[in-house]
Protein backbone atom coordinates (compact mmCIF):
# COMPACT_ATOMS: atom_id res chain seq x y z
CA UNK A 1 0.00 0.00 0.00
CA UNK A 2 2.91 2.13 1.07
CA UNK A 3 4.59 1.48 -1.81
CA UNK A 4 1.83 2.54 -4.14
CA UNK A 5 1.34 5.74 -2.83
CA UNK A 6 4.78 6.29 -3.08
CA UNK A 7 4.65 5.25 -6.75
CA UNK A 8 2.09 7.66 -7.58
CA UNK A 9 3.56 10.86 -5.87
CA UNK A 10 6.55 9.74 -7.72
CA UNK A 11 4.68 9.76 -11.05
CA UNK A 12 2.16 13.51 -9.55
CA UNK A 13 5.99 14.51 -9.02
CA UNK A 14 6.74 13.80 -13.01
CA UNK A 15 3.55 14.84 -14.23
CA UNK A 16 4.29 18.44 -12.55
CA UNK A 17 7.91 19.23 -13.15
CA UNK A 18 6.74 17.93 -17.43
CA UNK A 19 3.96 20.61 -17.59
CA UNK A 20 5.86 23.33 -15.22
CA UNK A 21 8.11 24.41 -18.51
CA UNK A 22 4.54 24.61 -20.10
CA UNK A 23 4.35 28.01 -18.29
CA UNK A 24 6.78 29.74 -20.80
CA UNK A 25 4.33 28.31 -23.78
CA UNK A 26 1.52 29.51 -22.19
CA UNK A 27 2.34 33.45 -20.62
CA UNK A 28 3.54 34.62 -24.48
CA UNK A 29 0.27 34.04 -25.38
CA UNK A 30 -1.58 35.00 -22.65
CA UNK A 31 0.62 38.01 -22.46
CA UNK A 32 -0.76 38.92 -26.55
CA UNK A 33 -4.42 38.02 -25.76
CA UNK A 34 -4.65 40.22 -22.74
CA UNK A 35 -2.87 42.96 -25.33
CA UNK A 36 -5.19 42.97 -27.66
CA UNK A 37 -8.45 43.92 -25.56
CA UNK A 38 -6.65 46.50 -23.45
CA UNK A 39 -8.03 50.03 -23.94
CA UNK A 40 -5.44 52.34 -26.06
CA UNK A 41 -4.64 54.23 -22.29
CA UNK A 42 -3.69 51.63 -20.49
CA UNK A 43 -1.64 49.79 -22.79
CA UNK A 44 0.17 52.62 -23.10
CA UNK A 45 0.61 53.12 -19.58
CA UNK A 46 2.08 49.62 -19.35
CA UNK A 47 4.23 50.29 -21.90
CA UNK A 48 5.49 53.32 -22.22
CA UNK A 49 8.29 53.04 -19.93
CA UNK A 50 10.07 50.18 -21.56
CA UNK A 51 9.95 51.59 -25.25
CA UNK A 52 10.45 55.31 -24.39
CA UNK A 53 13.58 54.34 -22.45
CA UNK A 54 12.22 55.26 -18.86
CA UNK A 55 13.55 53.94 -15.41
CA UNK A 56 10.23 52.40 -14.36
CA UNK A 57 9.84 48.66 -15.38
CA UNK A 58 6.96 47.09 -17.42
CA UNK A 59 3.60 46.16 -16.00
CA UNK A 60 0.87 44.50 -16.76
CA UNK A 61 -2.28 43.22 -15.74
CA UNK A 62 -3.84 39.69 -17.07
CA UNK A 63 -7.40 41.22 -16.85
CA UNK A 64 -7.22 44.20 -17.82
CA UNK A 65 -8.79 47.87 -15.99
CA UNK A 66 -10.50 48.58 -19.17
CA UNK A 67 -11.09 45.73 -21.17
CA UNK A 68 -11.66 47.01 -24.89
CA UNK A 69 -12.25 45.57 -28.54
CA UNK A 70 -11.76 49.02 -29.85
CA UNK A 71 -8.31 48.19 -31.26
CA UNK A 72 -10.08 44.70 -33.03
CA UNK A 73 -12.58 46.82 -34.50
CA UNK A 74 -9.93 49.38 -35.80
CA UNK A 75 -7.86 46.86 -37.27
CA UNK A 76 -10.57 45.15 -38.69
CA UNK A 77 -12.99 47.30 -39.86
CA UNK A 78 -10.85 51.06 -40.65
CA UNK A 79 -7.26 48.95 -41.92
CA UNK A 80 -8.18 48.12 -45.16
CA UNK A 81 -4.40 47.04 -45.80
CA UNK A 82 -4.50 44.73 -42.96
CA UNK A 83 -7.00 42.80 -45.32
CA UNK A 84 -5.55 43.05 -48.02
CA UNK A 85 -2.17 41.44 -46.49
CA UNK A 86 -4.15 38.78 -44.96
CA UNK A 87 -5.37 37.72 -47.94
CA UNK A 88 -1.82 37.41 -49.67
CA UNK A 89 -0.90 35.09 -46.98
CA UNK A 90 -3.62 33.07 -47.53
CA UNK A 91 -3.70 33.26 -51.11
CA UNK A 92 0.08 31.99 -50.78
CA UNK A 93 0.14 29.95 -48.49
CA UNK A 94 -3.03 27.91 -50.74
CA UNK A 95 -0.81 27.66 -53.76
CA UNK A 96 1.67 26.71 -52.28
CA UNK A 97 0.57 24.12 -50.47
CA UNK A 98 -1.82 22.77 -54.11
CA UNK A 99 1.43 22.84 -56.06
CA UNK A 100 3.69 21.29 -53.67
CA UNK A 101 0.93 18.05 -53.53
CA UNK A 102 0.63 18.43 -57.50
CA UNK A 103 4.74 18.13 -57.60
CA UNK A 104 5.86 16.69 -54.53
CA UNK A 105 3.41 13.67 -54.23
CA UNK A 106 3.91 12.12 -57.36
CA UNK A 107 7.36 12.52 -56.69
CA UNK A 108 7.30 10.97 -53.60
CA UNK A 109 5.81 8.00 -55.13
CA UNK A 110 7.65 7.43 -57.48
CA UNK A 111 11.01 7.28 -55.02
CA UNK A 112 8.24 5.03 -52.55
CA UNK A 113 7.27 2.50 -55.32
CA UNK A 114 9.68 1.98 -58.41
CA UNK A 115 13.38 1.15 -56.82
CA UNK A 116 14.67 2.01 -59.62
CA UNK A 117 18.90 2.51 -59.28
CA UNK A 118 19.10 5.95 -60.10
CA UNK A 119 16.04 6.61 -57.93
CA UNK A 120 18.25 5.83 -54.84
CA UNK A 121 21.12 8.54 -55.92
CA UNK A 122 18.20 11.09 -56.99
CA UNK A 123 17.23 10.22 -53.08
CA UNK A 124 20.24 11.27 -51.72
CA UNK A 125 20.08 14.35 -53.52
CA UNK A 126 16.67 15.50 -52.54
CA UNK A 127 17.54 15.15 -49.04
CA UNK A 128 20.44 17.36 -49.13
CA UNK A 129 18.51 19.89 -51.39
CA UNK A 130 16.03 19.49 -48.61
CA UNK A 131 18.52 20.39 -45.48
CA UNK A 132 20.14 23.33 -47.40
CA UNK A 133 19.10 26.71 -45.89
CA UNK A 134 17.34 29.46 -47.45
CA UNK A 135 20.13 32.06 -47.77
CA UNK A 136 22.62 29.01 -49.44
CA UNK A 137 19.87 29.08 -52.65
CA UNK A 138 18.64 32.48 -51.99
CA UNK A 139 21.61 34.14 -54.85
CA UNK A 140 20.54 30.83 -57.43
CA UNK A 141 16.83 31.62 -56.73
CA UNK A 142 17.38 35.22 -57.47
CA UNK A 143 18.77 34.63 -60.75
CA UNK A 144 16.54 32.30 -61.98
CA UNK A 145 13.62 34.83 -60.98
CA UNK A 146 15.27 37.29 -62.81
CA UNK A 147 15.61 35.79 -66.00
CA UNK A 148 11.94 34.55 -66.05
CA UNK A 149 11.14 38.37 -64.67
CA UNK A 150 9.22 36.82 -61.94
CA UNK A 151 10.76 39.41 -58.85
CA UNK A 152 8.35 41.58 -56.91
CA UNK A 153 5.17 39.09 -58.27
CA UNK A 154 4.22 36.53 -55.56
CA UNK A 155 4.91 33.90 -58.02
CA UNK A 156 8.63 34.53 -57.22
CA UNK A 157 7.70 33.42 -53.66
CA UNK A 158 5.19 30.51 -54.73
CA UNK A 159 7.27 28.95 -57.50
CA UNK A 160 10.58 28.10 -55.80
CA UNK A 161 8.28 26.99 -52.75
CA UNK A 162 6.00 24.70 -54.90
CA UNK A 163 9.48 22.88 -56.22
CA UNK A 164 10.86 22.18 -52.78
CA UNK A 165 11.78 18.64 -51.59
CA UNK A 166 10.84 18.44 -48.29
CA UNK A 167 7.57 17.47 -48.75
CA UNK A 168 8.67 14.88 -51.12
CA UNK A 169 10.32 13.69 -48.22
CA UNK A 170 7.32 13.31 -45.70
CA UNK A 171 5.15 11.76 -48.43
CA UNK A 172 7.30 9.38 -49.22
CA UNK A 173 7.66 8.14 -45.23
CA UNK A 174 3.99 7.91 -45.75
CA UNK A 175 3.71 5.75 -48.67
CA UNK A 176 6.61 3.59 -47.39
CA UNK A 177 4.24 2.49 -44.80
CA UNK A 178 2.12 0.70 -47.06
CA UNK A 179 2.89 -2.89 -47.71
CA UNK A 180 4.05 -3.34 -50.96
CA UNK A 181 2.13 -6.80 -51.45
CA UNK A 182 -0.85 -4.86 -52.01
CA UNK A 183 0.32 -3.51 -55.23
CA UNK A 184 1.94 -6.38 -56.53
CA UNK A 185 -1.87 -8.00 -56.08
CA UNK A 186 -3.05 -5.27 -57.98
CA UNK A 187 -0.59 -5.10 -61.05
CA UNK A 188 -1.43 -9.15 -60.96
CA UNK A 189 -4.96 -8.36 -61.55
CA UNK A 190 -3.93 -6.14 -64.21
CA UNK A 191 -4.53 -2.58 -62.84
CA UNK A 192 -2.61 0.08 -64.25
CA UNK A 193 0.73 2.08 -62.35
CA UNK A 194 -2.24 5.02 -62.62
CA UNK A 195 -5.15 3.49 -61.23
CA UNK A 196 -2.63 2.03 -58.49
CA UNK A 197 -1.39 5.38 -57.20
CA UNK A 198 -4.73 7.26 -57.65
CA UNK A 199 -6.86 4.47 -56.16
CA UNK A 200 -4.33 2.80 -53.38
CA UNK A 201 -1.86 5.19 -53.02
CA UNK A 202 -3.23 8.58 -52.08
CA UNK A 203 -6.14 6.74 -49.64
CA UNK A 204 -3.56 4.84 -47.94
CA UNK A 205 -0.54 7.48 -47.95
CA UNK A 206 -3.22 10.03 -46.28
CA UNK A 207 -0.94 10.86 -43.25
CA UNK A 208 1.94 11.35 -44.99
CA UNK A 209 0.59 13.88 -47.54
CA UNK A 210 -1.55 15.69 -44.57
CA UNK A 211 1.42 15.99 -42.34
CA UNK A 212 3.10 17.27 -45.58
CA UNK A 213 0.05 20.17 -45.33
CA UNK A 214 0.35 21.14 -42.01
CA UNK A 215 3.85 21.46 -41.54
CA UNK A 216 3.86 23.06 -44.97
CA UNK A 217 1.18 25.42 -43.71
CA UNK A 218 3.16 26.15 -40.63
CA UNK A 219 5.88 26.77 -42.42
CA UNK A 220 4.69 28.96 -45.07
CA UNK A 221 2.21 31.12 -42.31
CA UNK A 222 5.56 31.67 -41.06
CA UNK A 223 7.86 33.01 -43.89
CA UNK A 224 9.96 36.01 -44.14
CA UNK A 225 12.67 35.54 -45.85
CA UNK A 226 11.84 34.65 -49.36
CA UNK A 227 9.48 37.79 -49.65
CA UNK A 228 11.88 39.93 -48.41
CA UNK A 229 14.37 39.47 -50.66
CA UNK A 230 12.06 38.56 -53.65
CA UNK A 231 9.03 41.22 -53.18
CA UNK A 232 9.45 44.93 -52.95
CA UNK A 233 5.96 46.22 -53.29
CA UNK A 234 4.62 45.82 -49.75
CA UNK A 235 0.90 45.55 -51.18
CA UNK A 236 2.00 41.94 -52.27
CA UNK A 237 3.94 41.21 -48.43
CA UNK A 238 1.87 38.63 -46.64
CA UNK A 239 1.13 38.77 -43.35
CA UNK A 240 4.23 37.90 -41.69
CA UNK A 241 5.96 40.72 -42.90
CA UNK A 242 3.66 43.48 -42.21
CA UNK A 243 3.58 42.77 -37.97
CA UNK A 244 7.35 44.02 -37.67
CA UNK A 245 6.23 47.06 -39.08
CA UNK A 246 3.83 48.17 -37.09
CA UNK A 247 5.35 50.95 -34.70
CA UNK A 248 5.35 51.05 -30.88
CA UNK A 249 2.65 53.92 -30.72
CA UNK A 250 0.13 51.87 -32.23
CA UNK A 251 1.15 49.12 -29.94
CA UNK A 252 -2.46 48.20 -29.73
CA UNK A 253 -2.85 47.28 -33.38
CA UNK A 254 0.70 44.83 -33.23
CA UNK A 255 -1.16 42.84 -30.40
CA UNK A 256 -4.82 42.81 -32.09
CA UNK A 257 -2.46 42.15 -35.10
CA UNK A 258 -0.59 39.02 -33.74
CA UNK A 259 -3.23 37.16 -32.14
CA UNK A 260 -5.08 37.68 -35.65
CA UNK A 261 -2.30 35.85 -37.32
CA UNK A 262 -2.25 33.63 -34.57
CA UNK A 263 -5.25 32.34 -35.25
CA UNK A 264 -4.86 30.45 -38.19
CA UNK A 265 -1.88 28.26 -37.44
CA UNK A 266 -3.55 27.64 -33.84
CA UNK A 267 -6.08 26.16 -35.73
CA UNK A 268 -4.33 23.93 -38.05
CA UNK A 269 -2.08 23.51 -34.93
CA UNK A 270 -5.43 21.71 -32.39
CA UNK A 271 -6.86 20.29 -35.83
CA UNK A 272 -3.53 18.24 -37.20
CA UNK A 273 -1.60 17.95 -34.26
CA UNK A 274 -1.75 14.07 -35.03
CA UNK A 275 -0.14 14.72 -38.39
CA UNK A 276 2.01 17.33 -37.26
CA UNK A 277 3.63 14.57 -35.03
CA UNK A 278 3.17 11.80 -37.83
CA UNK A 279 5.07 14.38 -39.96
CA UNK A 280 8.15 14.86 -37.55
CA UNK A 281 8.03 11.23 -37.27
CA UNK A 282 8.41 10.80 -40.89
CA UNK A 283 10.82 13.71 -41.63
CA UNK A 284 13.40 11.69 -39.13
CA UNK A 285 13.09 8.70 -41.46
CA UNK A 286 16.27 7.56 -42.80
CA UNK A 287 16.42 5.59 -45.75
CA UNK B 1 9.60 -6.11 -57.43
CA UNK B 2 9.16 -9.36 -58.92
CA UNK B 3 6.76 -12.15 -57.79
CA UNK B 4 8.25 -14.98 -55.67
CA UNK B 5 6.27 -17.38 -57.63
CA UNK B 6 8.02 -16.67 -60.78
CA UNK B 7 8.41 -19.96 -62.80
CA UNK B 8 10.65 -20.59 -65.80
CA UNK B 9 8.38 -18.76 -68.09
CA UNK B 10 9.23 -15.32 -66.81
CA UNK B 11 12.92 -15.54 -69.05
CA UNK B 12 15.63 -12.95 -69.49
CA UNK B 13 13.83 -11.10 -72.57
CA UNK B 14 10.20 -10.52 -70.09
CA UNK B 15 12.49 -9.00 -66.79
CA UNK B 16 14.65 -6.84 -69.05
CA UNK B 17 10.89 -5.77 -70.84
CA UNK B 18 9.51 -5.18 -66.99
CA UNK B 19 12.49 -3.20 -65.56
CA UNK B 20 11.87 -0.88 -68.24
CA UNK B 21 8.52 -0.48 -67.48
CA UNK B 22 9.50 0.43 -64.25
CA UNK B 23 11.83 3.26 -65.24
CA UNK B 24 9.03 4.40 -67.44
CA UNK B 25 6.87 4.76 -64.38
CA UNK B 26 9.40 5.77 -62.21
CA UNK B 27 10.19 8.86 -64.66
CA UNK B 28 6.97 9.94 -65.83
CA UNK B 29 5.84 10.32 -62.03
CA UNK B 30 8.73 12.26 -61.10
CA UNK B 31 8.65 14.47 -64.12
CA UNK B 32 7.24 17.75 -63.03
CA UNK B 33 9.52 17.61 -59.53
CA UNK B 34 12.36 17.10 -61.40
CA UNK B 35 11.75 19.02 -64.37
CA UNK B 36 11.00 22.19 -61.59
CA UNK B 37 14.09 21.25 -59.75
CA UNK B 38 16.28 21.56 -62.32
CA UNK B 39 15.07 24.75 -63.28
CA UNK B 40 14.83 26.50 -60.20
CA UNK B 41 17.86 25.04 -57.94
CA UNK B 42 20.31 23.14 -60.54
CA UNK B 43 21.03 25.31 -62.96
CA UNK B 44 20.64 28.25 -60.87
CA UNK B 45 23.00 27.20 -59.01
CA UNK B 46 25.59 25.99 -61.11
CA UNK B 47 25.51 29.45 -62.38
CA UNK B 48 26.51 30.74 -58.92
CA UNK B 49 29.55 28.16 -59.30
CA UNK B 50 30.47 30.09 -62.26
CA UNK B 51 30.50 33.65 -60.89
CA UNK B 52 31.63 32.39 -57.65
CA UNK B 53 34.98 32.93 -60.18
CA UNK B 54 33.90 35.70 -62.03
CA UNK B 55 33.74 39.55 -61.00
CA UNK B 56 30.40 41.36 -60.19
CA UNK B 57 29.85 43.46 -62.89
CA UNK B 58 32.16 42.71 -66.19
CA UNK B 59 32.03 38.78 -65.10
CA UNK B 60 35.44 38.85 -66.13
CA UNK B 61 37.16 35.18 -64.95
CA UNK B 62 39.33 35.85 -61.50
CA UNK B 63 39.93 32.72 -60.43
CA UNK B 64 39.67 32.07 -56.84
CA UNK B 65 39.87 36.22 -56.11
CA UNK B 66 36.80 35.95 -54.89
CA UNK B 67 36.86 33.21 -51.98
CA UNK B 68 40.34 35.11 -50.64
CA UNK B 69 38.28 38.38 -50.81
CA UNK B 70 35.31 36.39 -48.14
CA UNK B 71 37.65 34.72 -46.12
CA UNK B 72 39.65 37.67 -45.57
CA UNK B 73 36.98 39.96 -44.79
CA UNK B 74 35.92 40.68 -41.32
CA UNK B 75 32.21 40.46 -41.41
CA UNK B 76 32.15 36.95 -42.98
CA UNK B 77 34.64 35.64 -40.04
CA UNK B 78 32.02 37.00 -37.45
CA UNK B 79 29.49 35.53 -39.16
CA UNK B 80 30.75 32.17 -39.51
CA UNK B 81 32.07 32.15 -36.18
CA UNK B 82 28.47 33.43 -34.54
CA UNK B 83 26.87 30.91 -36.64
CA UNK B 84 29.11 28.05 -35.51
CA UNK B 85 29.67 28.94 -32.01
CA UNK B 86 25.47 29.07 -32.53
CA UNK B 87 24.60 25.60 -33.61
CA UNK B 88 27.53 24.50 -31.04
CA UNK B 89 25.97 25.56 -28.00
CA UNK B 90 22.12 25.10 -29.20
CA UNK B 91 22.09 21.31 -30.74
CA UNK B 92 24.00 19.72 -27.99
CA UNK B 93 21.27 21.55 -25.43
CA UNK B 94 17.97 21.14 -27.57
CA UNK B 95 19.12 17.37 -27.97
CA UNK B 96 19.71 16.56 -24.11
CA UNK B 97 16.62 19.10 -23.05
CA UNK B 98 14.54 16.86 -25.39
CA UNK B 99 15.69 13.85 -24.38
CA UNK B 100 15.29 14.54 -20.66
CA UNK B 101 11.70 15.47 -21.47
CA UNK B 102 10.70 12.59 -23.25
CA UNK B 103 12.66 9.76 -21.48
CA UNK B 104 10.06 10.47 -18.25
CA UNK B 105 7.27 11.49 -20.48
CA UNK B 106 7.84 8.14 -23.00
CA UNK B 107 6.25 6.43 -19.12
CA UNK B 108 3.20 8.17 -18.79
CA UNK B 109 -0.21 8.22 -19.93
CA UNK B 110 -1.22 11.51 -20.25
CA UNK B 111 1.55 12.50 -22.57
CA UNK B 112 -0.81 13.74 -24.63
CA UNK B 113 -1.29 17.22 -23.96
CA UNK B 114 1.92 17.93 -22.33
CA UNK B 115 3.39 16.83 -25.74
CA UNK B 116 0.81 19.68 -27.10
CA UNK B 117 2.15 22.05 -25.35
CA UNK B 118 5.89 21.57 -25.85
CA UNK B 119 4.38 21.48 -29.61
CA UNK B 120 3.02 24.53 -29.74
CA UNK B 121 5.56 27.09 -29.86
CA UNK B 122 6.36 25.51 -33.41
CA UNK B 123 3.01 26.45 -34.95
CA UNK B 124 3.39 30.38 -33.60
CA UNK B 125 4.90 32.40 -36.45
CA UNK B 126 7.48 34.26 -35.58
CA UNK B 127 6.54 37.65 -36.37
CA UNK B 128 3.78 37.36 -33.47
CA UNK B 129 5.91 35.97 -31.01
CA UNK B 130 8.56 39.15 -31.62
CA UNK B 131 6.67 41.38 -29.44
CA UNK B 132 6.34 39.01 -26.60
CA UNK B 133 10.33 39.04 -26.77
CA UNK B 134 10.63 42.43 -27.12
CA UNK B 135 8.66 43.34 -23.88
CA UNK B 136 10.36 40.25 -21.89
CA UNK B 137 14.01 41.68 -23.02
CA UNK B 138 13.61 45.14 -23.19
CA UNK B 139 15.80 47.40 -20.36
CA UNK B 140 12.57 47.49 -18.27
CA UNK B 141 11.11 44.56 -19.87
CA UNK B 142 9.46 41.27 -17.73
CA UNK B 143 12.89 39.49 -17.11
CA UNK B 144 14.93 42.48 -15.16
CA UNK B 145 11.39 43.25 -13.43
CA UNK B 146 11.33 39.49 -12.56
CA UNK B 147 15.06 39.32 -11.41
CA UNK B 148 15.12 43.18 -9.96
CA UNK B 149 12.23 41.83 -7.37
CA UNK B 150 14.76 38.65 -6.95
CA UNK B 151 17.00 40.64 -5.34
CA UNK B 152 14.63 42.41 -3.46
CA UNK B 153 13.27 39.89 -1.97
CA UNK B 154 16.17 37.67 -1.30
CA UNK B 155 18.56 40.50 -0.63
CA UNK B 156 21.11 39.83 -2.84
CA UNK B 157 21.00 42.38 -5.48
CA UNK B 158 19.69 45.66 -6.67
CA UNK B 159 17.73 46.45 -9.64
CA UNK B 160 18.79 45.08 -12.96
CA UNK B 161 19.13 46.85 -15.95
CA UNK B 162 20.69 44.70 -18.03
CA UNK B 163 19.83 45.44 -21.97
CA UNK B 164 19.64 41.97 -23.24
CA UNK B 165 19.27 43.03 -27.03
CA UNK B 166 22.08 45.19 -27.67
CA UNK B 167 24.87 43.30 -25.33
CA UNK B 168 26.44 40.15 -25.70
CA UNK B 169 23.67 38.87 -23.87
CA UNK B 170 21.79 38.82 -27.09
CA UNK B 171 23.47 36.08 -27.95
CA UNK B 172 21.78 33.80 -25.31
CA UNK B 173 18.37 35.79 -25.90
CA UNK B 174 18.58 34.04 -29.21
CA UNK B 175 19.37 30.56 -27.56
CA UNK B 176 16.69 30.41 -25.63
CA UNK B 177 13.91 30.99 -28.30
CA UNK B 178 15.82 28.39 -30.56
CA UNK B 179 15.09 26.00 -27.51
CA UNK B 180 11.89 27.27 -26.99
CA UNK B 181 10.75 27.15 -30.45
CA UNK B 182 12.16 23.61 -31.33
CA UNK B 183 11.47 21.72 -27.80
CA UNK B 184 8.91 20.05 -29.29
CA UNK B 185 10.05 19.22 -32.26
CA UNK B 186 12.81 16.97 -30.88
CA UNK B 187 10.88 15.23 -27.94
CA UNK B 188 8.35 13.98 -30.65
CA UNK B 189 11.51 12.48 -32.88
CA UNK B 190 12.90 10.95 -29.58
CA UNK B 191 9.65 9.49 -28.33
CA UNK B 192 9.54 7.99 -31.82
CA UNK B 193 12.50 6.23 -31.25
CA UNK B 194 11.93 5.30 -27.96
CA UNK B 195 8.80 3.50 -28.68
CA UNK B 196 11.02 1.82 -31.62
CA UNK B 197 13.06 0.14 -28.79
CA UNK B 198 11.81 -3.68 -28.41
CA UNK B 199 10.76 -4.40 -25.37
CA UNK B 200 11.58 -8.09 -24.72
CA UNK B 201 15.55 -6.36 -24.52
CA UNK B 202 14.22 -4.14 -21.85
CA UNK B 203 12.24 -6.79 -19.92
CA UNK B 204 15.34 -9.17 -20.39
CA UNK B 205 17.34 -6.83 -18.82
CA UNK B 206 15.01 -6.02 -16.00
CA UNK B 207 15.16 -9.96 -15.06
CA UNK B 208 18.48 -9.90 -15.07
CA UNK B 209 18.57 -7.30 -12.46
CA UNK B 210 19.58 -4.63 -13.98
CA UNK B 211 18.68 -1.28 -12.80
CA UNK B 212 16.99 1.96 -14.43
CA UNK B 213 20.40 3.27 -15.00
CA UNK B 214 21.52 0.46 -16.36
CA UNK B 215 18.91 -0.24 -18.81
CA UNK B 216 19.00 3.32 -19.90
CA UNK B 217 22.75 3.33 -20.35
CA UNK B 218 22.92 -0.42 -21.92
CA UNK B 219 20.01 -0.95 -23.33
CA UNK B 220 17.74 2.42 -24.31
CA UNK B 221 20.75 4.91 -25.49
CA UNK B 222 22.46 2.01 -27.77
CA UNK B 223 19.17 1.57 -29.66
CA UNK B 224 18.69 5.88 -29.94
CA UNK B 225 21.94 6.10 -32.15
CA UNK B 226 19.39 6.03 -35.05
CA UNK B 227 17.38 8.96 -33.99
CA UNK B 228 20.51 10.80 -32.67
CA UNK B 229 21.77 11.15 -36.19
CA UNK B 230 18.07 12.61 -37.64
CA UNK B 231 17.68 14.83 -34.72
CA UNK B 232 20.42 16.72 -34.90
CA UNK B 233 20.44 16.77 -38.97
CA UNK B 234 17.17 18.29 -38.17
CA UNK B 235 17.91 20.61 -35.51
CA UNK B 236 20.75 21.58 -37.87
CA UNK B 237 18.31 22.45 -40.50
CA UNK B 238 15.78 24.18 -38.33
CA UNK B 239 18.57 26.38 -36.79
CA UNK B 240 19.21 28.79 -39.81
CA UNK B 241 15.40 29.49 -39.24
CA UNK B 242 16.84 31.50 -36.04
CA UNK B 243 17.37 34.55 -38.77
CA UNK B 244 13.88 35.04 -38.51
CA UNK B 245 14.03 36.44 -35.22
CA UNK B 246 17.44 37.35 -34.98
CA UNK B 247 16.23 39.72 -37.55
CA UNK B 248 13.24 41.18 -36.28
CA UNK B 249 14.10 41.54 -33.01
CA UNK B 250 17.26 43.50 -33.81
CA UNK B 251 17.40 44.35 -37.28
CA UNK B 252 19.72 43.83 -40.02
CA UNK B 253 22.87 45.48 -38.18
CA UNK B 254 22.22 43.42 -34.41
CA UNK B 255 24.91 43.25 -31.99
CA UNK B 256 28.03 41.78 -33.08
CA UNK B 257 27.48 38.96 -31.12
CA UNK B 258 24.76 37.54 -33.15
CA UNK B 259 25.58 38.73 -36.43
CA UNK B 260 24.99 35.37 -38.28
CA UNK B 261 25.88 34.29 -41.95
CA UNK B 262 22.28 34.75 -42.95
CA UNK B 263 22.54 38.33 -41.81
CA UNK B 264 25.74 38.70 -43.94
CA UNK B 265 24.25 37.00 -46.92
CA UNK B 266 20.90 39.49 -47.30
CA UNK B 267 23.28 42.71 -46.53
CA UNK B 268 25.35 41.62 -49.43
CA UNK B 269 21.99 40.43 -51.30
CA UNK B 270 20.98 44.00 -50.77
CA UNK B 271 24.22 45.41 -51.72
CA UNK B 272 23.76 43.82 -54.85
CA UNK B 273 27.72 42.22 -53.76
CA UNK B 274 26.69 38.43 -56.07
CA UNK B 275 30.35 37.91 -56.20
CA UNK B 276 31.13 37.71 -52.33
CA UNK B 277 27.95 36.09 -52.24
CA UNK B 278 28.25 33.10 -54.80
CA UNK B 279 31.45 31.99 -53.42
CA UNK B 280 30.48 31.89 -49.71
CA UNK B 281 26.97 30.29 -51.16
CA UNK B 282 29.03 27.31 -52.54
CA UNK B 283 31.52 27.64 -49.39
CA UNK B 284 28.78 27.00 -46.98
CA UNK B 285 26.70 24.33 -49.35
CA UNK B 286 30.03 22.62 -49.50
CA UNK B 287 30.45 22.64 -45.73
CA UNK B 288 27.11 21.48 -44.94
CA UNK B 289 27.29 18.75 -47.76
CA UNK B 290 30.30 17.36 -46.43
CA UNK B 291 28.92 17.60 -42.44
CA UNK B 292 25.47 15.60 -43.58
CA UNK B 293 27.87 13.20 -45.38
CA UNK B 294 30.14 12.50 -42.87
CA UNK B 295 27.46 12.21 -40.06
CA UNK B 296 25.79 9.45 -42.24
CA UNK B 297 29.48 7.76 -42.59
CA UNK B 298 29.28 8.06 -38.78
CA UNK B 299 26.06 6.47 -37.95
CA UNK B 300 25.93 3.93 -41.20
CA UNK B 301 29.10 2.20 -39.75
CA UNK B 302 27.71 1.93 -36.11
Amino acid sequence: MKEKASVSLKKAVTVFSLILPGIFVVLPVLLLVTGSVMDHYELKGYLTSVFMDGTEFIGWKLIPDYPSFENYGKLLFMTPQFFVLFWNSVKMVLCILAGQLLVGVPAAWAFAVYKVRAGKFLFAFYVVLMLLPFQVTMLSSYLVLNRLSLLNTQRAVILPAVFSTFPVFLTYGGFRSIPEQLFEAARVDGAREWYIFFRMGLPLGKSGILSAVVLGFLEYWNMMEQPMAFIDDKALWPLSLYLPEIVWGQAGYAFCASVITLIPAAFVFVMGQDYLEQGIVYSGLKE
Amino acid sequence: MHRRKSRRSINHLNRKNLSRKKLGAFLSFMAPSLLGVTVFVLLPFGDVVKRSFTTAVTGQFTGMANYGTIFQNQAFLIAVRNTLKFTLVCIPLLVLIGFCIAWPLSKLKEAGLIKSVYLFPLAMPTATIVMVWKMVFYKQGFLNLFLSRLGELTGMWGEIHTDYLGTEAAFWVLVGSYIWKNTGYTVVLWLAGIIGIPTGQLEAARVDGAGGFQRLWYIVLPNLKGSLYTIVILSFLNSFKIYREAYLVAGAYPHKSIYLLQHLFNNWFVNLEFDKMAAAAVCTGGFLLVVILLLQRVWDKE
